[in-house]
C-alpha cells in the first residue's frame, strides 16, 4: 500500500490534531472504532495541486470570451510592471493554496470504512461505510495518465461527486481498490491487506471496427451531424449574420462531436471482466476508466436494439447502479453474448425473447396506434421485463429483490379501454412501466409483484458477499 | 369504507381468481381498507369555499364598478366552479383509502386518474408525519412514507393526528423488522 512512498504517518498526525474538526460530520459511525489505534492517515499524491492549476486561466479566458471589448481595453492599459507584480503575487498564492488543501486532505481505511477529511476553512469528514459501496471507479484523464497518477471515485448512494480522492499513485490507487473491495466483501481487515487483486476473466472485448460500424449505425450520430450542417446554413440564408450561426453552430457542432467521435473515443476498447468482487468495466482511449460494480448492486439492466442494428443482431446493454452514474455496460455486442453477459449480471436471470413477451390486448391500439405492439411484459422467477418501443426496441430487466415499491395507475382513457398501466419503481431512481396491460391483469401483477419484490429478497446474496 | 365502486369488484375479482390458481397463496388476504376521517373533507371544501367565495366577490363587484353592471355576471364562474367542486371534492375523498396487510401498505387513490401503490414494509428508509398550520387548525396530519426511489409517491393525507402517530411507530416498527437494503 505504501508504493508510491506516501509514508506520511509521523507527519499526518499532529497536523490533524491542532486542526481538529468542529462538526465531525460521521455517518453513522457509532459502532466503528476509535480513530486513535492503528488507523493510519494518508495523503494524496503531490501532484494533487496542480489540478486545478488550469482553473484561473480558465476564469480569464471566460470573462475575456464573455465581454471581449471590456478584456482589450483592460489588455492595452496592461504593462509590463503590472504583470509582473501580479504573477508574482498570484502564482505563490495559488501555490499556497493548493499546497494547504493537499496538506489538509488525508484519507484512511479502518476496518468497517474508508475516510476522507478535507478542507482547509470549512473542514469535512466523510466516513463512508464500505459495505454500503455500489461502485468503485479508478479513471485516468489523459493529463494523469502522463503523470502516472489516478482518481478513485466511490459511489454511494444519496452522496454527491465529493467522494473521491484525486489523485492517488496509479498503483496505489489499484492497491487501495483491491484493499477497499476486499473489505467490503467481508474479509478480515488483517487479511484484506494481503488478498490483493482479485483474479479477473475476461467476458468481452468491443473491437474498434464494431464500434465504429455501431456508432455509424446510430441514428443519433447522423441526427446531429445533419442539424449541425443544416440548421447553420438555414440560419445564414435567412439572417447572413455570422454572429448568430456561429453562436448556433459551435453547439451544434459540440454536440455531434460528442455524439460520433467523443463516444467513440470513451467507448474505445471496451472490456468487461467478471471477477470475485465484481463486474470489471475498463474502457477509453485517451481517458482510461476503470469501473468495477460489486456483486447484487445492479437495480435495473436495459438492453436496447436500435432500428439499424437490428440486422446485424446487434444490441446495447445499460445498467442502472443506484447512487452512480456508470450507466453502460456493453457499447455494442451481438444479442447472444450480451445476454450471457447480463445473465452473469443477474445471477440465474435468462433474457426473455420477443415470444415469450405478452403484448398488451388488441384494443391498445386504440389509445397509441402502431407503437402498442412495441409494448411487451414478461415476469419470470428472477425479474420483471418490460420491452417498449417499436423501431428502437428497449427491454428492461429489474431483478425482483430490487423493487422499492409498484404502483398502478389508470387515467380516464385507459378505464374506458380497460386497460392499465403497472409502474415498478428502484432504488437507482428508475421507474420501468408495463403500459397498457388488461386491467384486471394489472391488479393482480400489482399484488404479485408486490409479493414477489417481498419475497425475491431473501435469496438475494448477502451485502458482504464473501463473508 | 365504500367499496363498492366498479374497479374495486374488478380487483377483488382479480384476486380472487389468483387465489384459485395459486397453490401456494402465502398471506394472500384481502386488503382490509380504511377510509380517511371527514375532516379532511371539511377541509378542503372550506378552502374551496372561501377562494372560489372572493373570487366570486370580486369577478361580481369589480367588472360592475369599472364597465357595466351587466359584467357582474361573470360572478357566475366562479360560483358554477363551486357547485362542480363541491360533489368532486367528495368523491375524491372517498376515493383515497389505505390498508396495512402483513407485508406491506397498499394505497389507493384518484378518481379519474387512479392511481395504487404497494410497498413493503421492508422497503421503507424513512416515514414523515407533516402538519401544516391550516391541517393543524382541522386537526390533520399527512403521514408520508420514503423509500429508496424518488418516484415512490406514497403519501395519506388527511389523517387524524393519533392515527398518524400510530401508523408512523407501527411502519417504522415492521420497516425495522422486516428491513431490507437496496
Amino acid at each position: 500500500m505504501n508504493g508510491a512512498g506516501e509514508g506520511y504517518d509521523a507527519l499526518g498526525g499532529p497536523a490533524a490534531g491542532p486542526a481538529g474538526s468542529p462538526a465531525e460530520a460521521t455517518r453513522s459511525a457509532a459502532d466503528a472504532p476509535p480513530p486513535a489505534d492503528g488507523v493510519t492517515e494518508r495523503r494524496l499524491h503531490p501532484v494533487t495541486p496542480l489540478r486545478r492549476a488550469w482553473a484561473p486561466v480558465a476564469v480569464l479566458v471566460g470573462w475575456a470570451v464573455h465581454d471581449p471589448d471590456q478584456a482589450q481595453r483592460q489588455l492595452t492599459r496592461l504593462t509590463t510592471t503590472h504583470l509582473l507584480v501580479g504573477l508574482a503575487v498570484l502564482i505563490p498564492a495559488a501555490a499556497l493554496y493548493g499546497f494547504l488543501t493537499w496538506w489538509f486532505t488525508h484519507y484512511a481505511v479502518t476496518g468497517t470504512e474508508l475516510r476522507i477529511r478535507t478542507g482547509l476553512l470549512f473542514r469535512r469528514t466523510a466516513h463512508i461505510r464500505l459495505e454500503r459501496i455500489q461502485a468503485v471507479d479508478v479513471t485516468q484523464p489523459l493529463l494523469a495518465r502522463v503523470a502516472g497518477v489516478a482518481k478513485l471515485k466511490l459511489d454511494v448512494i444519496g452522496t454527491g461527486k465529493k467522494d473521491e480522492l484525486a489523485f492517488l499513485g496509479a498503483g496505489e490507487a489499484r492497491a487501495l481498490r483491491a484493499e477497499l473491495l476486499a473489505r467490503a466483501a467481508g474479509f478480515a481487515p488483517e487479511t484484506a491487506h494481503e488478498v490483493g487483486e482479485a483474479p479477473e476473466r475476461q467476458l468481452l472485448r468491443v473491437p474498434p471496427g464494431v464500434l465504429a460500424v455501431s456508432l455509424l449505425l446510430t441514428g443519433a450520430t447522423w441526427g446531429t451531424l445533419l442539424a449541425a450542417v443544416v440548421v447553420p446554413t438555414l440560419l445564414w440564408l435567412a439572417t447572413h449574420n455570422l454572429w448568430t450561426v456561429l453562436a448556433t453552430a459551435v453547439p451544434l457542432v459540440g454536440a455531434a462531436g460528442a455524439s460520433s467521435a467523443g463516444r467513440f473515443v470513451g467507448e474505445y476498447d471496451w472490456r468487461v471482466a467478471e471477477s470475485p468482487d465484481g463486474l470489471r468495466i475498463d474502457h477509453g482511449l485517451l481517458d482510461r476508466t476503470h469501473e468495477t460494480v460489486p456483486p447484487g448492486r445492479v437495480q435495473t439492466v436495459r438492453i436496447v436494439e436500435p432500428l439499424l442494428w437490428r440486422r446485424r443482431r446487434w444490441v446495447r446493454v445499460e445498467l442502472d447502479v443506484a447512487g452512480s452514474s456508470n450507466s453502460l455496460l456493453l457499447p455494442v455486442a451481438p444479442r447472444e453474448i450480451a445476454e450471457s453477459v447480463v445473465a452473469r449480471v443477474l445471477p440465474g436471470v435468462t433474457v426473455p425473447t420477443g415470444e415469450a413477451l405478452s403484448r398488451p390486448p388488441r384494443r391498445a391500439g386504440r389509445c397509441r396506434p402502431l407503437w402498442w405492439r412495441g409494448h411487451g411484459l414478461a415476469v419470470t422467477g428472477a425479474v420483471f421485463a418490460a420491452r417498449r418501443g417499436l423501431l428502437r426496441r428497449s427491454l428492461a430487466l429489474v431483478p425482483h429483490a430490487k423493487v422499492q415499491s409498484v404502483r398502478l395507475t389508470q387515467g380516464p382513457v385507459r378505464r374506458a379501454l380497460r386497460l392499465a398501466d403497472v409502474h415498478v419503481d428502484t432504488g437507482a431512481n428508475h421507474t420501468v412501466t408495463a403500459s397498457l396491460r388488461d386491467a384486471a391483469e394489472a391488479a393482480e401483477l400489482l399484488r404479485r409483484q408486490a409479493e414477489r419484490s417481498r419475497t425475491g429478497r431473501r435469496d438475494a446474496p448477502p451485502d458482504r458477499w464473501m463473508a | 369504507m365504500e367499496t363498492g365502486s366498479p374497479d374495486g369488484t374488478g380487483t377483488a375479482g382479480a384476486t380472487d381468481a389468483a387465489d384459485a390458481t395459486d397453490a401456494t397463496g402465502p398471506s394472500r388476504e384481502e386488503p382490509v381498507w380504511t377510509g380517511l376521517p371527514p375532516g379532511l373533507l371539511h377541509m378542503r371544501r372550506l378552502l374551496l369555499v372561501v377562494w372560489l367565495g372572493l373570487l366570486a366577490l370580486a369577478a361580481g363587484v369589480l367588472p360592475a364598478l369599472l364597465l357595466s353592471p351587466a359584467w357582474a355576471a361573470l360572478a357566475l364562474v366562479p360560483l358554477a366552479l363551486l357547485a362542480w367542486g363541491w360533489p368532486m371534492l367528495a368523491r375524491n375523498w372517498r376515493s383515497w383509502r389505505y390498508a396495512e396487510r402483513a407485508d406491506d401498505l397498499l394505497i389507493s387513490r384518484g378518481v379519474l386518474w387512479r392511481e395504487e401503490t404497494v410497498v413493503p414494509y421492508g422497503r421503507m428508509q424513512l416515514v414523515e408525519v407533516t402538519s401544516g398550520p391550516v391541517e393543524r387548525h382541522f386537526g390533520l396530519a399527512s403521514v408520508q412514507l420514503h423509500t429508496a426511489a424518488a418516484a415512490t409517491d406514497a403519501t395519506i393525507p388527511g389523517l387524524d393526528p393519533a392515527e398518524a402517530e400510530r401508523l408512523r411507530d407501527r411502519l417504522t416498527e415492521l420497516g425495522e423488522a422486516r428491513s431490507a437494503g437496496l
